[in-house]
């Protein structure tokens, strides 16, 4: 029972996080591997206004959110636009870059030391019991009941909303969109901030939970299998991959060596890679574009 | 023709022209001052500088090789670091295992690197551009994980320490020897690079690099190239780990971490796509720049604690300069130098005749 919570939380963790890498390369065929670090980024940014707002802790996650969505913006306004019309693989070796700079950027702020936001928050993290003698904490419950919410939130706007309807018109033909009158920039900016905006939650969330460090930008990678497995454009993919990937490293973790976590997303995204590089719910036609 | 310092132009009329790598007398004495100056450099310089030198030739070797695979044969790869484990754990698992003597490690890894070049290569035929990086980069996990396994496993999980390479009861433990060895490896790759790519392989690269699918319609047989790309790119990276391997006399996993493969990937994007000359400059800004940041630190924060900033600044700095790259100078640094030659070269003029010149 404990091991199907495990597989749910991790499934959640890996679902929010890759939605963030599906929003941005569905609207604008862009693979953002700083992903990761942006999230990581916006942990930090709770850290801060943490302190800025103690004992406020609504008004400071609130804050945080805020201004990771603001940091997506300024990062596509300020890089990723550049690079409209060239090679998609700039486009993607930038983002790399700028993990990098984040990387460096964040320790020379916060250092690297395991911190807990928690704490000035005044925010305490129990443990609820569930049947069967299963156990979650509260901030993990959270992140399953966000991770939900995110996603009926985004099929809604992709769907129903006239700005949803734009990004995936920008997705699926930006040329034909941008002579119906669209504004890619802002499409492209929204999606980029949109991504950022949903990591966060999954950063804050987990940093709430467990702490923070750096570690956290290698979770936001190992995400991106995730994404991948269930096809790059697909948010449905994207869960159903979180699923296979979560459950296939807690099995394998449990049963076969701990070893392995690092190694196991990697390992499905080879395997998908060979059989169904499209991913399961993505489209054929995408190979050819990138 | 060769009275000519440099060439003004492309003015090459004959096969055997066009296969010349030096063309003109200035470029050639060039060549030969260069060549005389590093063989020279261990007699003048301190322990420092030829250990840091011998640091340049080893990334230029595997600068050289991503940049066949990358800048010519147009095949992204964000695994290189786990190919150089694999030369350097191939190195340190035969030493420890079996004892075996350089003569025997340094073919065998660049075997493994082969075959490992097969094994990344083969998503290639299926999945261009953005989907082969994401797959190489898996790979690279992968094979840092082996590699980890197989130290906690024997129980070196510090790292597996291996002797100097010995011929005859001789061994190989001066840096100044070394510094010459790694001096004529890099030669070697940059011969051997010059010499792939000014034969059919280079062309069949460039077609495949422009366009598969007008390569195949000429009858180049791009899945074979590929590969052969990726073979050569494989064993030539694998054959600089197992000689870093030797050179450290250390083998850990810890020093084949995802970074490095940002490097290298960083060396060939920072000295320009394209061209063999951009790789060698992209190794050489590459390698020089940390101690270039912590020099500028040391003077900027003299006395105070900078010591345990030091990587956190350096991964900032570089990947603000590797954006910088990306973003202002997208043909690297051998762009910045083609345009300062050209300048010069044509002055008073600002262009080019049309239809004229290749580079």
């Amino acid at each position: 029972m404990q091991l199907a919570v495990n597989i749910l939380v991790l499934t959640a963790i890996y679902a929010l996080i890759a939605c963030g890498y599906v929003l941005i390369y569905r609207v604008s065929r862009v693979l953002n591997l700083a992903h990761g670090e942006l999230m990581m980024l916006s942990a930090y940014l709770l850290l801060w206004t943490a302190s800025l707002f103690a004992g406020h802790p609504l008004v400071a996650i609130a804050a945080a959110l805020g201004l990771s969505a603001l940091v997506g913006a300024l990062v596509y306004l300020f890089l990723l636009r550049k690079l409209t019309g060239e090679m998609a693989l700039a486009a993607v070796l930038t983002t790399v870059a700028l993990g990098v700079l984040l990387r460096g950027a964040t320790v020379l702020v916060w250092s690297a030391q395991q911190q807990y936001p928690a704490q000035p928050l005044g925010a305490s993290n129990s443990t609820l019991a569930l049947p069967g003698g299963a156990r979650i904490s509260v901030w993990a419950a959270l992140l399953v009941a966000t991770t939900l919410v995110v996603y009926a939130g985004l099929f809604a706007f992709l769907r129903l909303g006239r700005w949803g309807m734009r990004m995936r018109a920008a997705g699926q033909n930006p040329l034909l969109a941008a002579q119906r009158g669209i504004n890619l920039h802002a499409i492209y900016a929204l999606a980029w901030s949109l991504s950022t905006l949903t990591g966060a939650l999954a950063g804050i969330l987990m940093a709430l939970d467990s702490g923070l460090s750096q570690t956290m930008a290698i979770i936001g990678l190992k995400a991106f299998p995730a994404a991948l497995v269930g096809g790059l454009d697909s948010l449905a993919g994207a869960l159903l991959g979180a699923l296979m990937v979560a459950a296939t490293e807690v099995m394998l973790i449990h049963y076969v060596d701990p070893l392995l976590s690092e190694v196991v997303p990697f390992l499905l995204l080879i395997v998908v890679l060979m059989l169904r590089p499209w991913g399961l719910f993505g489209t054929r036609e995408e190979l050819d574009r990138v | 023709m060769s009275r000519r310092a440099r060439a003004s132009g492309y003015f090459r009329s004959s096969y055997g022209e066009d296969l010349t790598l030096l063309p003109t007398r200035l470029e050639r004495w060039a060549a030969v001052g260069l060549l005389v100056a590093l063989l020279g450099l261990p007699l003048v310089a301190s322990p420092f500088l030829i250990d840091l030198t011998a640091q340049v030739f080893l990334a230029v070797i595997g600068a050289l090789a991503l940049m066949l695979l990358t800048g010519y044969a147009g095949q992204v790869s964000l695994g290189h670091a786990g190919l150089l484990a694999a030369g350097a754990f191939t190195v340190g698992i035969l030493f420890k295992e079996f004892k075996a003597p350089f003569f025997l490690t340094l073919p065998a890894a660049a075997a493994v690197g082969a075959l490992l070049g097969v094994v990344f290569g083969l998503p290639s035929l299926r999945v261009r551009g953005l989907y082969l990086a994401v797959s190489t980069l898996a790979l690279n996990f992968l094979i840092a994980y082996l590699g980890g396994e197989y130290e906690t496993r024997r129980g070196f999980s510090t790292g597996i320490v291996v002797d100097p390479p010995s011929l005859a009861g001789h061994s190989l433990t001066n840096p100044k020897a070394w510094y010459l060895v790694l001096l004529a490896a890099a030669v070697l790759t940059l011969l051997l690079s010059a010499n792939l790519l000014r034969a059919r392989s280079g062309r069949a690269w460039a077609a495949i690099r422009a366009n598969e699918t007008v390569a195949e319609t000429l009858g180049i047989g791009v899945a074979s190239y590929k590969l052969l790309a990726f073979v050569l790119s494989s064993a030539l990276t694998a054959v600089a780990g197992a000689l870093f391997a030797y050179w450290r006399g250390f083998v850990s996993v810890e020093a084949f971490s995802l970074f490095l493969s940002i490097q290298y990937v960083a060396m060939i994007i920072i000295g320009g796509m394209g061209s063999l000359a951009g790789a060698i400059l992209g190794a050489v800004f590459v390698t020089l720049f940390p101690y270039a940041i912590e020099a500028g630190l040391s003077t900027l924060a003299r006395g105070t604690a900078y010591a345990g900033v030091l990587f956190a600044v350096n991964a900032a700095a570089f990947g603000a300069v590797m954006i910088a790259f990306l973003l202002l100078e997208p043909q690297g640094l051998i762009g910045l130098w083609r345009r300062l030659a050209t300048y010069f070269l044509l002055w008073p003029f600002r262009h080019r005749p049309l239809g004229g010149a290749r580079r």
